[in-house]
């Protein structure tokens, strides 16, 4: 089972803290991968928030390969954090050259272009790099987007962060999601890896979408720009937090709605129910089926756990409103070990009617209940 | 036999007959039922002769010779009398004196079943044993859950959506306009198909109903069954159970009127319409309901005169195009119920149902697509028909699932299929199979009449006299004399017995898999076959 582990926090940290609570959450985890979403940058990227960063895995020849693309679309690199191990990689990892993130300050064409427009764009130039390296595997990108970077790896988490030098001092950020685990049910890939991400909204998922096929299936048909890979039963998961906030305009509360509605019992008497049970039908094909525990953090900093009803250990969330950092866990030891110092009897298990979110300013754990009045917005 | 017996192309001899009766002489007490019950009077009394030689004990005195008769049963040769089969007539025997026996090798009689010019017609299905949908296995059996499915103690939700599901982003921007919105039911995923009460018995029909009304009321199960064409009882329309009732109305709109002239007094609304174009065994042709079961009541509910043959047109002449057809009848049979009633067509599978769908996706008002495989049941056909024509429903439902995935409206469209699934009495695993490739529920037929009512009905071409108003077992025959006795209380018991187990069933299928809030559809990951060019085409996995 994949071991989830994510942090928010007031100040920037280091992604060493989310990567030790894996650690000791390893019993129950073979060690087989990691996979790190980091947003809120710290440090050097404090300054560069407007740019899109590239974070990926680059041969040399892909490197060069990438930079002309990248200059063919008018983009001038800004700031680079890249990082070419020279010592031998831990064992079944291979050596793949240079972990990159380099942000690109925007052409001047692209000023004045709708907000929705940019987004696009910037997908599907991921999407293109991606698909250069493809073949030959010279280039591996995983987002492209300002202020985030993504690295994800084959082998045991701590080794692997050694390796990296993940405690370097560029390497700060106030939104940290760590998945601990390569693929499960299919292929090993890294691209299959978690948390998955697009246009600012990322998520990993530990346990079995048993209902993989049709959502990839039903998300593929509804034309966006970036609904596709889906290497992993658990990349729909983004997808679907996606297509229900920014597509259909929904809160993030109402995320649970579409992928663990409510049966018919349990709607009985909520005071949207006409509302709820239109998007239960509409959305059926998006309807989850589990067992699966979902941790994500949306563009504004903001952090969610949900869980659908067979999912029978919850997750955990936890932190000191003081020092203004949470943790979300999947297991209670890695809370634990990442922040010792909280009044434990505030820790939030979520149920299965629960979303827990945190927002941005690291202060509450808010427990939306899909029993609740939806919050205002339609 | 007689040396002066005439002997013509179509004298047939017992040997001939598929059916043979073993009959057992000593045995048999003579009391004359099997005679009496035999649906198609393949059996009479027979006197026979026989000498009996005598020869004494000693050289001297010489053998006598003695002739007598004695009663027994003959079978007839006739084609026209040949036995189907059905073994009623074992049935009733006391003694098990007599029984049908198949011979396999006995083809002559399908050379000669088209006396007078008239090629064959048939109740019951392709007569063809095989099965794809049976073949498909359940591969993926999920082990990573935690924990497993418990399809005894988990809660399931085994519901489906009946009508047109609006897209996410047309049902928000319906909702915070206040737009109209198209009806949809939700509903158990299991239909009983259209099977009109011309075709079935009075009898079969109450029973049948009232299983779906205690299924409904009693076991909370939204089991719905569809009338077939040619109209609905008057006091079924009138009544509140019509809500757990598919109206089916043909192209042809036999029995229109009766359901138009109800439509002031409906307490319910049905739950949907069903509009026929086309059925699997009889792809092309309309219903074809022979004047042996017309009797009064068929014939005021359909508006005809009684004892005449009523071959309804495949689809209603005045329609010029199956763009123009299905548009407005879908139009007209909303307008009747103010838009909210589920209107549907139905079609046999063939190469056309692609077409067909595509202008049901472009329909605002069309609630759903069902199609019938090769494999479908019908209560009268030509046989060549049934054997040969249509498309099987496995590779057509998948075709059209497939159309609507690229479309994006796999969900707005429901699908359902029917046409041979539990032919061979795997109702749940077909089901399930179909559901996996894409459809949103399925519609049963004969295997209603087998588990539900003892229809005798095979895959070997027994029986299947539904046609001609003889059902032995009083199915699908309109003479009182004959579904006497057949009780409706029993049938109505059967159909909440097949149903509660078919859901235990497909509980055990789902559960493995993982599935339990949500219908498996297009689940088709979960599928695998061991024949390679049957995996390629559905796009499952070759497993062997
Ligand atoms: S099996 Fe049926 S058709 Fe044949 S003789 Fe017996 S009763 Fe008649
Ligand atoms: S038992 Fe009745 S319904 Fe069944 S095949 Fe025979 S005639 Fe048809």
């Amino acid at each position: 089972m994949c071991r989830l582990f994510a942090l928010t926090s007031r100040d920037p940290v280091s992604p060493m803290r989310a990567i030790d609570a894996l650690n000791v959450m390893k019993e129950g985890h073979d060690g087989s991968g990691v996979g790190l979403f980091l947003s809120g940058l710290g440090g050097p990227w404090e300054e560069l928030k407007e740019y899109p960063i590239l974070s990926g895995i680059f041969t040399d020849e892909g490197l060069s390969r990438m930079s002309d693309y990248m200059t063919k679309n008018g983009f001038q690199p800004k700031y680079s954090a890249t990082f070419t191990p020279d010592v031998e990689p831990p064992g079944g990892t291979p050596r793949r050259g240079t972990y990159a993130s380099i942000a690109f300050k925007i052409p001047d064409g692209w000023k004045g272009m709708a907000e929705d427009q940019v987004s696009r764009n910037l997908v599907q130039m991921r999407l293109n790099l991606r698909a250069m390296g493809e073949e030959s595997g010279d280039i591996m990108v995983f987002s492209f987007w300002p202020d985030t970077i993504m690295i994800k790896e084959v082998g045991d988490p701590l080794a692997i962060a050694d390796y990296l030098k993940l405690d370097r001092e560029e390497l700060q950020a106030r939104h940290i999601l760590a998945q601990g685990r390569q693929n499960t049910n299919y292929a090993i890939n890294l691209y299959a890896c978690h948390p998955f991400f697009i246009e600012g909204i990322s998520t990993m998922t530990n346990g079995e979408n048993t209902a993989f096929v049709p959502i990839r299936e039903y998300l593929m048909s509804r034309g966006v720009t970036g609904y596709q890979g889906y290497q992993s039963d658990s990349e729909v998961f983004t997808h679907i937090a996606h297509y229900a906030t920014k597509r259909l305009g929904l809160d993030i509360s109402a995320y649970k709605h579409v992928i663990t509605p409510m049966n018919d019992d349990e709607m009985r008497d909520h005071p949207d129910r006409e509302f709820l049970s239109d998007l239960k039908r509409a959305c059926r094909k998006l309807i989850i089926d589990g067992p699966n525990c979902v941790i994500g953090c949306l563009p504004d900093g903001s952090m969610f756990m949900a869980q659908d009803r067979k999912k029978f250990r919850p997750g955990v969330v936890g932190g000191n409103p003081e020092l203004g950092i949470y943790g979300f866990s999947s297991e209670i030891c890695g809370l634990n070990a990442a922040i010792p110092d909280r009044d434990r009897t505030k820790d939030f298990q979520p149920m299965h009617l629960d979303t827990a979110i945190v927002g941005p300013d690291c202060r509450e754990v808010l427990q939306c209940s899909q029993k609740d009045p939806l919050r205002p917005q339609l | 036999m007689l040396p002066e017996r005439p002997i013509t192309p179509s004298t047939l001899s017992r040997k001939d007959l598929p059916w043979q009766i073993k009959w057992d002489i000593n045995t048999c007490t003579k009391c004359g039922r099997c005679t009496s019950v035999c649906p198609v009077n393949a059996i009479e009394l027979g006197v026979f002769r026989k000498r009996d030689v005598k020869p004494p004990m000693g050289l001297n005195a010489k053998p006598t010779t003695e002739f007598f008769t004695y009663y027994g049963i003959r079978q007839r040769t006739d084609p026209a009398y040949a036995c189907i089969g059905c073994a009623m007539c074992n049935m009733v025997c006391p003694n098990n004196a007599i029984e049908p026996n198949r011979q396999y090798d006995s083809t002559t009689l399908q050379f000669q079943n088209n006396r007078g010019g008239q090629p064959r017609t048939r109740g019951g299905r392709r007569n063809n044993s095989e099965s794809l949908l049976d073949q498909i296995k359940f591969i993926r059996i999920s082990m990573l859950t935690d924990p497993a499915l418990d399809a005894g103690r988990h809660e399931f939700d085994v519901r489906t959506l009946l009508g047109r599901v609006l897209s996410p982003e047309a049902e928000i921007k319906c909702f915070r306009e206040n737009g109209w919105k198209p009806p949809v039911r939700e509903i158990y995923p299991l239909v009983i198909g259209g099977m009109s009460f011309g075709a079935l018995s009075p009898n079969m029909w109450e029973g049948l109903q009232m299983g779906v009304a205690y299924l409904n009321e009693e076991m909370n199960m939204p089991v719905r069954m569809c009338t077939g064409e040619g109209g609905c009882p008057p006091r079924l329309l009138r009544s509140r159970f019509l809500k757990y009732v598919i109206l089916q109305i043909a192209s042809g709109y036999f029995g229109w009127d009766e359901i138009i002239h109800a439509i002031p007094e409906m307490k319910e609304d049905p739950c949907a319409i069903e509009i026929k174009y086309g059925q699997g065994a009889k792809p092309g042709d309309g219903g074809l309901l022979m004047w042996y079961k017309v009797n009064k009541l068929i014939a005021a509910i359909r508006g005809v005169p009684k004892g005449v043959s009523l071959p309804s047109p495949p689809t209603h002449q005045t329609k010029y195009s199956i763009e123009e057809a299905v548009a407005k009848m879908i139009q007209s049979m909303s307008m009747a119920w103010g838009f909210r009633v589920p209107v549907y067509p139905k079609i046999s599978a063939s190469s056309t149902s692609l077409a067909v769908l595509n202008n049901l996706v472009r329909n605002p008002y069309a609630a759903g697509l069902a199609i019938d495989g090769e494999d479908g049941g019908t209560g009268a056909a030509y046989n060549v028909s049934m054997n040969h024509m249509g498309h099987p429903i496995a590779s057509n439902l998948r075709d059209c699932y497939k159309a609507l995935c690229v479309a994006g409206a796999q969900n707005e469209i429901p699908l359902i299929a029917g046409g041979g699934i539990g032919k061979h009495g795997n109702l749940a695993a077909n089901a399930a199979a179909l559901i996996m490739l894409g459809a949103s529920m399925v519609q049963i037929g004969k295997y209603v009449m087998q588990a539900a009512a003892g229809c005798l009905g095979s895959e070997k071409d027994r029986c299947n006299v539904c046609n001609i108003g003889v059902c032995p077992k009083g199915i699908t025959s309109q003479d009182p004399r004959v579904y006497r006795r057949l009780d409706p209380e029993k049938v109505a018991e059967r159909v909440v017995d097949f149903y509660l187990s078919f859901d235990t069933e497909l509980r055990k299928v789902f559960a493995p898999l993982g599935r339990s809030t949500s219908l498996p559809v297009g689940m088709s990951d979960a599928l695998g076959i061991s024949d390679k060019d049957a995996a390629d085409r559905l796009d499952i996995k070759y497993v062997i």
